[in-house]
């Protein structure tokens, strides 16, 4: 058996992350602390079938991953995939692009951080983790395909679909905050 | 060298470095040619940090990390590492 105070330690440290990623899933504190017990609780359990040396980083997510669908996903009130707006690609580029070429940080400015997490919990599951796994936490779409056991290319059009979704939810912030000039006038 | 078509069609990969390594090269002279990809390319780069910066670094709440470190072993009471099967198969 792997020693035990290591694997927990080792663990531990990626708790943070692991809760970041919770608090989007379940888009509220009591659950995302729920979440990551149960998380810990059974990485615990099924320590002895971790191989030593692979990523126990991708390993707890993926335990993260199962335990959210499994205990958690049935009280979500996502939207469908199908109520995904159809947006073409560099929707967001093409409206504002110009914004952020004149300045570096003209982005962060446009768009609050909390702004930003809320439009990447809006969307829809299936599109949701794939941004998440690679926009926030930087797993490569190998680690991101075995966390979420779909085909590497499942992963790449719904990273794509959700990056899109996501662009059209900030312009609909940005528009409607007059952050940016508005289209019809 | 290949074309604005073929180098945007690579962003999302470019962006997250999974351009195949024979596929590289073709982009980034592209982009060394191109100023309207290669600010397509920088808008979505920033966008990127921005949606990553936004996105964590929450704070892990008082007591929640004392709550975390007593999973670790909670089974020893009852059985000895527990019977049940791996959750991440």
């Amino acid at each position: 058996m792997a020693d035990r105070a290591g694997f927990a330690r080792d663990a531990m440290q990626h708790a943070p992350g692991l809760y970041a990623a919770a608090l989007r899933m379940t888009r509220n504190r009591a659950d995302a602390e729920d979440l990551l017990q149960e998380t810990m609780l059974r990485a615990d359990r099924s320590r002895d079938t971790f191989e030593q040396g692979t990523n126990l980083r991708a390993w707890l997510f993926r335990i993260l991953t199962n335990t959210f669908i499994s205990r958690y996903r049935a009280r979500q009130r996502r939207p469908l995939e199908t109520e995904l707006p159809e947006v073409e690609d560099l929707f967001l580029y093409r409206r504002i692009g110009g914004l952020a070429a004149s300045a570096e940080d003209q982005l962060l400015d446009v768009f609050p951080a909390a702004e930003v997490r809320r439009a990447l919990e809006e969307l829809p599951e299936a599109f949701l983790m794939p941004v998440l796994l690679c926009d926030v936490e930087g797993f490569t779409y190998r680690e991101i395909a075995d966390i979420l056991g779909v085909p590497i290319g499942t992963v790449m059009s719904r990273l794509h679909r959700g990056r899109k979704a996501l662009q059209s939810a900030l312009y609909d912030y940005a528009v409607e905050h007059r952050l940016i000039p508005d289209p019809g006038s | 060298m290949a074309d604005c078509r073929e180098t945007l069609r690579e962003l999302d990969r470019y962006l997250d470095d999974e351009v195949a390594t024979e596929a590289l090269a073709p982009v980034v002279a592209h982009l060394d040619g191109c100023t309207d990809c290669q600010q397509a390319f920088e808008f979505h780069a920033e966008l990127k940090r921005v949606i990553r910066s936004s996105a964590r670094g929450d704070e892990l709440p008082d007591g929640l990390v004392q709550r975390l470190e007593a999973c670790f072993g909670a089974d020893d009471a009852t059985t000895d590492g527990g019977t049940d099967g791996p959750v991440a198969g």
